[in-house]
């Protein structure tokens, strides 16, 4: 099948006042149409400037320096400003984290979802657009009602799932949510990544699913990415990730999980992610890392892809079998 | 024994609308006891909306109750004055949800430190203050010299929130309330997190009230659960039981929701009923309050139901265990283990 969302060699820097930041050191990823992928890594490892920097919305001091982002054969990083505001929404959506915050309080949902198609489509008649909104919120399960409801009357849930509902009016072949369960509790968690499971497959889109929740992602998702300090450690089918994760940052992270067996067991992952500004020479975890070599602090690891299609970056493990 | 913490059948309503009076009960009847001599750590659980928020509130006298008392070591907390209210403040402290929110930025950290130690009087001496700041700092796992004179905006989500639980420890607290500690803090933190309060429990003898609505954790650090649903006890009991077996309706549907970091575990099969409430605020506050969402909802379930006891240490507010003895709700505490 061939992939509907290739991103290669991705790369933001952010000048600041004190330096040059790389939030995203060359990102390398490929999803199939209606795959899973789940993006994972600690406050500041680039997660949602990766999904920012997907949707062209990275903002200064932060920049794009290199890398294409080709969804569905259009290469997004090429295109015109103009041309990059008709595939928002129609080819690469984007799902908030926060949704609360993300609606504007003082126009209606209904009116929103109408500005999204009429910015695509210029043609459809009232009657029309207004059909295929009601048809999103049904998707996700709210009432048409909620049509000419303000977010102000909506729970956070509910929010949350007409923030799907507007993600995928126009069906976009790539799905990104931030987080987007961040602020609810476990049942109504459950009932939002629900939705977003039905209407990816419905539409049949590929999904980035952010966050840091490992439990969700091994709900969720196919294949799992840990990002650490802009880059992408390990990446695995989510199997192999949670029964044998082969980098060492994958491992300890896997190991922090709370679980039923082990009760009163806590592994926490010593010491703090770098500060951007200030990265350790070779591999960017070595201070942290158990397994470290005398390799590891001079030279920084180059990404191996093994058999099998696991994707690693890390001295352990230096050459495709 | 004697008493450290005392809820009396605890009822708080908040009431809008001027002429039309519409009232929402957000805690009913609760009645809890802690003990001094044997500190534990319970968990209070439920969803947003449970009243988690407001019986920390409560147990922090930000808020008063409209019925039943709050007796801290046998006194109502909002009679207490002078030296007696100076000790309260003192012996129970607060770790808030936002570790980013409850600094003041223009501030470095010594100063959330020293402003308790010089409020209370704590140390004699410069040299006394600073000695009582490293030995809590330490305590909670953070090198002083990595955060002392630093501003918060310096330091992670994970550091901050160790410096919250470092200025509660600062003040010898005798019970620490814990409104969701780490539902902000990132997954591979929250593990050390947890490990600082526990430590704090076993070590220094402070008893922790952990307000959450993520039952992994709970499971991993309290003793004993309380699981909420608007306003009222749902089930009660230790973690292990209500988490490993769960009984009333609504904690096995939390408890099916937990996403487990487990592959072979799957998420729940019990398909959810959507919070209709949600949409209409009428609601009649008679009768169990998960009756709604309930998928063994009897017509029975128009009552409320009392606490029945189905072991030791576990009673569900169900009809479902109508065969089972029922118990007062003043006598919630005997089924928490400590």
């Amino acid at each position: 099948m061939p992939p509907v969302l290739q991103v290669n060699n991705l790369q933001v820097t952010y000048y600041t006042d004190a330096g040059r930041a790389r939030a995203l050191d060359g990102v390398s990823l490929t999803l199939t149409a209606g795959e899973k992928l789940g993006l994972v890594g600690e406050s500041g490892s680039g997660k949602s400037t990766m999904a920012l920097a997907m949707m062209r919305m990275i903002k200064p001091p932060g920049r794009i320096e290199g890398g294409q982002v080709i969804v569905d054969g259009t290469d997004l990083t090429a295109l015109s400003e103009e041309n990059m505001l008709k595939a928002r929404l129609s080819k690469i959506a984007y799902i908030p984290q926060g949704a609360m915050n993300s609606l504007n309080p003082v126009t209606r949902i209904g009116a929103q979802m109408v500005d999204a198609i009429k910015a695509h489509d210029v043609g459809s008649s009232r009657a029309d657009i207004e059909k295929r909104c009601k048809h999103a919120l049904e998707s996700v399960d709210l009432s048409n009602s909620v049509f000419k409801m303000y977010a102000h009357e909506l729970s956070g849930g509910m929010k949350q799932r007409a923030c799907i509902a507007i993600s995928i009016l126009l069906e976009p072949k790539v799905i990104i949510a931030d987080e987007p369960t961040s602020a609810l509790d476990v049942v109504t968690q459950r009932q939002v990544m629900e939705t977003i499971d039905r209407v990816q497959k419905q539409i049949g889109a590929a999904v980035i699913l952010i966050g840091h929740d490992m439990g969700l992602m091994a709900q969720f998702v196919d294949k799992v990415a840990v990002m650490y300090t802009g880059r992408i450690m390990e990446l695995s089918t989510v199997r192999e990730m949670f029964t044998d994760p082969k980098h060492p940052y994958a491992q300890a992270l896997i190991k922090s999980l709370p679980n039923l067996e082990n009760k009163g067991v806590f592994n926490g992952i010593p010491g703090m992610a770098p500060a951007l500004l200030q990265l350790p020479g070779g591999c960017t975890f070595h201070p942290r890392c158990t397994f470290v070599m005398e390799a590891c602090m001079t030279q920084r690891p180059q990404s191996t892809t093994l058999a099998g299609g696991r994707v690693l970056e890390c001295h352990l493990y230096p050459e495709k079998a | 024994m004697s008493d450290l913490l005392e809820l009396k059948n605890v009822t708080k309503t908040y009431s809008r609308g001027l002429l039309s009076r519409i009232s929402t009960t957000a805690l009913n009847d609760v009645s809890l006891k802690l003990e001094v001599e044997q500190p534990t750590i319970m968990t209070v659980a439920g969803e947003s909306g449970s009243g988690k928020t407001t019986m920390a509130m409560l147990l922090l006298g930000f808020i008063e109750p409209t019925s039943g008392q709050i007796l801290y070591k046998g006194k109502d907390i909002h009679t207490l004055r002078g030296e007696e209210r100076m000790m309260f403040r003192r012996e129970v402290q607060a770790v808030f949800q936002d570790p980013f929110a409850v600094f003041n930025p223009f501030y470095t950290v010594d100063h959330l430190l020293t402003v308790p130690i010089e409020r209370f009087k704590l140390a004699k001496s410069k040299s006394e203050a600073r000695s009582i700041m490293f030995d809590s700092l330490t305590a909670v796992g953070l090198r002083p010299g990595d955060v002392l004179g630093r501003f918060p905006h310096q330091l992670s989500g994970g550091q901050r929130q160790r410096i919250n639980v470092a200025r509660a420890l600062v003040l010898r607290p005798k019970l620490l309330v814990a409104d969701e500690p780490v539902s902000m803090v990132d997954a591979s933190l929250r593990a050390n997190i947890l490990e600082t309060l526990r430590g704090l429990q076993r070590d220094y003898g402070v008893s922790i009230i952990y307000i959450t609505h993520d039952l992994t954790t709970a499971y991993h650090i309290a003793n004993s659960i309380i699981v909420l649903y608007r306003g009222a006890v749902m089930e009660a009991g230790a973690v292990d039981a209500v988490i490993k077996t769960p009984q009333h309706p609504y904690t096995r549907l939390l408890i099916d929701s937990i996403p487990w970091p487990d592959i072979n575990r799957r998420w729940g099969e019990t398909a959810i009923k959507v919070r209709e409430s949600d949409l209409s605020s009428g609601h009649s506050s008679v009768g169990c309050r998960f009756a709604s969402r309930c998928p063994a909802v009897m017509d029975k379930c128009k009552q409320s139901p009392p606490l029945y006891r189905l072991s030791e240490h576990q009673a569900a507010s169900c009809f479902l265990y109508e065969q089972n003895p029922s118990i007062a709700p003043e006598k919630l505490t005997e089924l928490l283990p400590v």
